[in-house]
């Protein structure tokens, strides 16, 4: 018991759980976006996938950092539209284009990668993000060291939750957001676009989803591997449910996650010999399920989720 | 009247398909008066303001709007956006409102430029509780919509068109969910704001309101223009012609002669998420040979009500007894099988299955019957062949028995699913709203299969909203309010509206 | 302008055509990267057909392929047709493996004619227990079945990892973790000398048929089409919502299984962690490409083996990454669902609104 606690109060673990929360925080708000506006996005694995190649690929062909992360975007962005070109105007069902976008990119990433490098066995590394060290601040005990020991794209994680809750909660643009998810008609009958406001919507939470993806090749890691995104989209699909559909709650929910994870390498180490090590690595499942099964009884779906909208037709 | 003419649709002709559905309709709409647009259910009254709100695009014809200085301008078809700018307002028979955000949100949204990074939420609000005072529509603004009664919501719908400087209002059949009071209420609103200059355009089906509110009346039927005169110079009798066709002939009906108790509900609690819908103690009873007609505004614990005895709700409290026997496991299986035969409120959504075929649709019910099954084997002919005996005996028209079902008619829809109740002899009927969206020929035919039924012995519970088809059809009528059943003592239209509203008074 | 409306009548034609005019379109898309990545075109696509029809044992291995394929697309199909998601497939393949060496490996020393079916049974028990775990989440608590059908694959993969490592590890196996091999008479006998083509294939062609048979003239058939199409209205019309969601995932889950036992005791023999190159998931575009149908299911499979196999051997000619075989099929997925769209609505041509003014 002792052990537990003293890893929960030391700064590493909570520098690591914030690493950890990173992808999972931008996925999670990529995905509220979406729902958000009605349309469920299961391309979301993909979309990771493709972020966190084209992000690596384009820092390895000397884009720079930024650049980098300006590509995972558009990225994201486009496997985003071909999603919302297919659920929104054409009203197809968002399981199976999700499913397939995240199929598509999936392949289109892998066959990329073989293309542009066919004959090595370990990947290429890159320089990645580093953290930020702010001075002063970084001086700070335990806070200090957790927050400035973060490169900035877990900054723009956080920033990003507060600006995503700005916008949902305090401009207008985040009203239209919220009745298209729950009433199209509401938004049709005010002159406003429903296939604007989705397509718009389905785009930047990609694209945001993407940064996730980039997250993992350009600061968690320095290389890209196959398999590397190993199901933390899907992780995201069921914290948005866990997280009420609320950004505040989705970065807590993430972080919580974030910290389970950081805790179980942890205890690995002290006591591996009496657990299986598999235990922990399927423990981050384990616990997305249990969340998703305690939070579906009382989650308010956003009420138009997964319903089409066909215009003049009501 | 010399007054200004501030709307004029010419000539506007939309098809769906091969159905025509407004044929050539052209009229004017002078400032400040309240013109009705009568006519019976598919005649083409929402298609036509559906057309000048953008909201479908027409085949022909155009829409011309006075502008500010006077002048008739051309209205882009097709485009919400250009209808809302012209000043013309819509208020759609069902709300066009987002429950999840407030009554002020619902209101601004659109109107406020939606990539500005600050809302002048001040300033809106004075604006709207300007407008609450001028025109009398208030109701809370800080609140979910999914908390307001329905008439505030249709107050909020009116006052999102006026936020928006509506000079034309348009309502589409704004009474079906109020009650006589309220409705009355409504009017008087309308009455000073168009003393203020709007332009009302009201569409309804219902007499009485036409001829006691507006100035001129136009009629259509089967989408075209048929008539066209003042209110004072027209009738009851006038009116009817026109939209029927001939006069309406009155039900024959032979005097109640109950039977034997068929269903009985025994204090009945029933709990549901919205209070107002639940069920509060309810004791019913409708005999053999009986229709009993259930009058309410809607969402006051009906549709439980329905639910409980079509099987698809449990109560929580209290007795079903269904000729005689007390009905324990309370399923849709169970009720069918006690000869329940039910028609829903929703016939698109828990009447038919739209991709399946005519005569799947028609076994939905009794699969498991032996005549259309051998050890859980279907037999395909027997059903194929029983479709077309009953598409023929109800009169189910459309592309055959195999075609799928959501390619029918409305009133196609609610005759095959007559077909599927009544075939199987029920014992009970219950009869959800049945003749709701249907034009008058299919909702004669469905009136005369309830009474046909009820002088075969069966008892029919019929919830309806339509107070007229109630009174015409029933032998007995119970009020439900608040999740409670009152019985009427008369017919008298003004007293069940007050038992309604609630108001003893 | 142009205006989308639903389409009135049947277009029967589009039902078949559309998948196949898919799958064409997906082939030839895939000149795009083929070219980009500097490939000749002419002899990528000869050696791909080649790779398929140039030989009898090309022809089998494409068999082969296509079998685990046909248990996952039927296991999707008849999943979606109830509408409910299970992409669970992929674990359940796993399931069913790992339960056909755990009976199969010498725990039972039984003749072939009681272990063979022994070990079929023992799968399907696996694989359909691994959906029950969903679907009863789902008709329980309401969790949406695509996201834990989705966790559970990684969870069983990993659990199979711990059974590989640990109690199911072969001690003749060099340190490999991989099973032990499934007694000889367990294993589905060959159909052809000299090639892996199995008797999996001939179980897999005759449930697609027994399952085609069954949703289209069977109660149950009726039921899970009438759940599928509209919940709301078949539980209106007395049928059991719950009951019939429960025998579609059961029965899902089995035939997802049964593609793990297929490969395990018809062509590897042993269990691997890198049994399936994601068999499972595949499966969808399978069924989706099928239409739902069982019967479809079978062509769909065979054609996405073909572009499988026929990728490995262009891939081995040309120098071009083997990906491109899944870039196809998710192409494939993607332009089908576009073609069904065609197929229930027709775009039409309409003035401009401008143009109806006067």
């Amino acid at each position: 018991m002792m052990e537990i606690l003293e890893i929960l109060l030391s700064e590493s673990f909570w520098t690591a759980s914030l690493r950890i929360a990173t992808p999972l925080i931008f996925g999670v708000l990529g995905a509220l976006i979406c729902e958000k506006s009605g349309v469920l996005n299961l391309g979301i694995e993909g979309i990771f996938v493709a972020g966190a190649m084209s992000g690596w690929l384009a820092v390895w062909l000397g884009a720079g950092l930024w650049g980098g992360i300006v590509v995972a975007a558009l990225a994201g962005a486009f496997f985003g539209l071909i999603h919302a070109i297919l659920t929104v105007p054409l009203g197809l069902s968002q399981h199976v284009s999700g499913l397939g976008v995240t199929l598509f990119a999936t392949s289109l990433s892998y066959f990329s990668y073989r293309t542009a490098l066919p004959d090595v066995s370990s990947p290429p590394r890159i320089e990645p993000f580093r953290p930020l060290d702010v001075p002063l601040l970084s001086d700070i005990p335990f806070l200090g060291t957790v927050l400035f020991e973060q490169t900035a794209l877990t900054w723009l994680a956080i920033v990003m939750v507060f600006f995503v809750w700005y916008v949902l909660e305090r401009t207008p643009l985040g009203v239209a957001i919220k009745a298209v998810g729950d009433n199209p008609a509401s938004v049709d009958a005010q002159g406003l676009s429903v296939y604007a406001l989705r397509i718009g919507a389905v785009v930047t939470g990609s694209a945001l989803m993407a940064l996730g993806g980039a997250f993992l090749t350009m600061s968690a890691f320095d290389a890209f591997f196959f398999g590397m995104v190993n199901g933390r989209g899907w992780i995201c699909i069921a914290l948005v449910i866990f997280a009420s559909w609320r950004p505040g709650k989705a970065l807590f929910g993430a972080i919580l996650f974030g910290a389970f994870d950081a805790l179980q390498v942890r205890l690995q180490t002290e006591v591996g010999a009496m657990i299986p090590s598999q235990a922990f690595l399927a423990a981050p499942y384990v616990l997305s399920i249990l969340a998703l099964v305690i939070a579906a009884r009382r989650a308010e779906y956003p009420r138009a989720l997964l319903i089409p909208w066909f215009k003049g037709q009501r | 009247m010399q007054t200004q003419t501030v709307l004029s649709l010419n000539g506007l002709t939309k098809s769906f398909g091969t159905v025509s559905a407004v044929k050539d309709v052209s009229l004017d709409l002078k400032q400040g008066e309240v013109l009705a647009l009568l006519g019976e259910n598919g005649a083409g009254k929402t298609t036509l303001m559906n057309m000048l709100f953008g909201h479908y695009l027409p085949d022909q014809g155009s829409v011309e709007v006075s502008t500010v200085d006077d002048q008739m301008s051309p209205l882009p078809l097709g485009d919400p956006q250009a209808a809302i700018t012209a000043g013309i307002g819509m208020v759609h028979q069902h709300f066009t409102l987002a429950e999840n955000l407030t009554a002020f949100d619902n209101i601004t949204l659109g109107a406020e430029p939606i990539f500005s990074f600050k809302r002048h939420k001040a300033k809106a609000e004075k604006k709207i509780n300007d407008l609450m005072q001028k025109s009398g529509l208030v109701a809370p603004l800080d609140v979910p919509i999914s908390a307001l009664t329905v008439g505030e919501r249709q107050r909020i719908e009116i006052l999102k068109a006026l936020y928006r400087e509506a000079r034309i209002l348009v309502l589409d059949e704004p009474t079906a969910v109020l009650t006589p009071q309220e409705a009355d209420t409504l009017f008087e609103n309308i009455r000073s704001m168009t003393a203020a200059g709007l332009s009302v355009i009201f569409i309804s089906h219902k007499l009485r309101e036409v001829l006691a509110f507006s100035n001129r009346i136009i009629v259509l039927r089967h989408g075209e223009k048929v008539g066209e005169l003042a209110t004072k110079a027209a009738d009851e009798g006038k009116i009817t012609k026109l939209m029927v066709g001939t006069e309406a002939s009155e039900n024959k009906r032979s005097p109640a002669k109950p039977g034997a108790p068929v269903l009985t509900l025994e204090s009945l609690c029933v709990a549901c998420p919205s209070r107002r819908n639940s069920l509060k103690n309810v004791n019913l009873c409708v005999h053999a040979s009986e229709i009993v007609g259930i009058a309410g505004i809607s969402g006051n614990g009906q549709s439980t009500l329905a639910e409980l005895v079509s099987g698809m709700t449990k109560p929580d409290s209290g007795k079903i007894i269904l000729d005689g026997a007390e009905i324990e496991a309370n399923e849709p299986r169970t009720m069918i099988e006690a000869g329940v035969g039910r028609i829903p409120e929703d016939r698109h959504k828990d009447g038919i299955i739209g991709h399946m075929s005519v005569a799947e649709n028609l076994v939905l019910e009794n699969c498991e019957d032996p005549a259309f099954q051998q050890r859980s084997i279907l037999d395909w002919s027997a059903i194929r062949r029983r479709a077309e005996a009953l598409c023929a005996q109800y009169d189910v028209r459309g592309p055959g028995i195999d075609a799928p079902a959501k390619l029918l008619s409305g009133g196609n829809i609610q005759k095959l699913i007559l077909a599927r109740v009544f075939e199987s002899n029920p014992r009970l009927i219950l009869a959800n709203q049945p003749t709701r969206g249907l034009d008058m020929g299919a909702a004669s035919s469905v009136a005369e299969r309830l009474l046909s039924a009820r002088e075969n012995g069966a008892g029919v519970l019929l919830i309806s909203e339509d107070l007229d088809e109630l009174l015409s059809l029933s032998d007995r009528i119970l009020v439900m309010r608040d999740g409670a059943l009152t019985e009427t003592a008369s017919f008298e239209r003004n007293a069940i509206g007050l038992l309604m509203a609630g108001d003893a008074a | 302008m142009i205006r989308i409306e639903p389409r009135t009548d049947g277009a029967r034609h589009l039902t078949y055509g559309i998948p196949i005019l898919s799958a064409m379109i997906a082939l030839a898309l895939a000149a795009i990267p083929l070219v980009l990545s500097g490939a000749p075109l002419g002899q990528a696509y000869y050696e791909l057909f080649k790779g398929v029809f140039g030989s009898r044992f090309a022809f089998s291995e494409m068999l082969t392929r296509a079998t685990p394929l046909i248990f996952t697309g039927l296991a999707a199909a008849i999943a979606f047709r109830a509408r409910l998601w299970n992409i669970g497939a992929e674990g359940q393949l796993y399931l069913g493996a790992l339960a056909a060496v755990s009976v199969g490996t010498g725990v039972f020393d039984l003749p072939a004619y009681m272990l063979i079916p022994l070990i079929l049974f023992s799968g399907c028990f696996a694989g359909a227990l691994g959906m029950a775990v969903p679907a009863y989440f789902k008709t329980r608590f309401g969790a949406d079945e695509v996201v834990t059908t989705l966790l559970l694959n990684f969870i069983i993969l990993i659990f199979v990892q711990f059974m590989l490592e640990g109690p199911l590890k072969d001690p003749m196996g060099l340190g490999w973790p991989q099973s032990s091999p499934i007694l000889d008479q367990g294993m589905l006998p060959k159909l052809m000398e000299r090639m892996r083509i199995h008797w999996g294939f001939v179980i897999a062609i005759v449930i697609a048929l027994v399952a085609q048979f069954m949703l289209s003239r069977s109660t149950w058939g009726f039921r899970l089409r009438a759940v599928g199409e509209n919940a709301s209205a078949a539980r209106h019309a007395g049928i059991k919502v719950r009951y019939t969601l429960m025998s579609a995932a059961l029965i899902s889950g089995a035939l997802a299984g049964l593609a793990g036992v297929s490969e395990v005791a018809g062509l590897k023999g042993y269990l691997t962690s890198d049994l399936s190159p994601g068999f499972g998931y595949t499966g969808i575009v399978v069924a989706m490409l099928a239409g739902l149908s069982p019967a479809g299911v079978v062509v769909a499979a065979l054609f996405i083996a073909s572009v499988f196999v026929g990728a490995d051997s262009m891939s081995r000619a040309v120098g071009v990454s083997s990906y491109l075989a899944d870039l196809v099929v998710s192409t494939a997925l993607l332009c089908v669902l576009l073609g069904g769209f065609l197929a229930r609505f027709k775009v039409v041509r309409v003035k401009s609104a401008r143009s109806l003014q006067p």
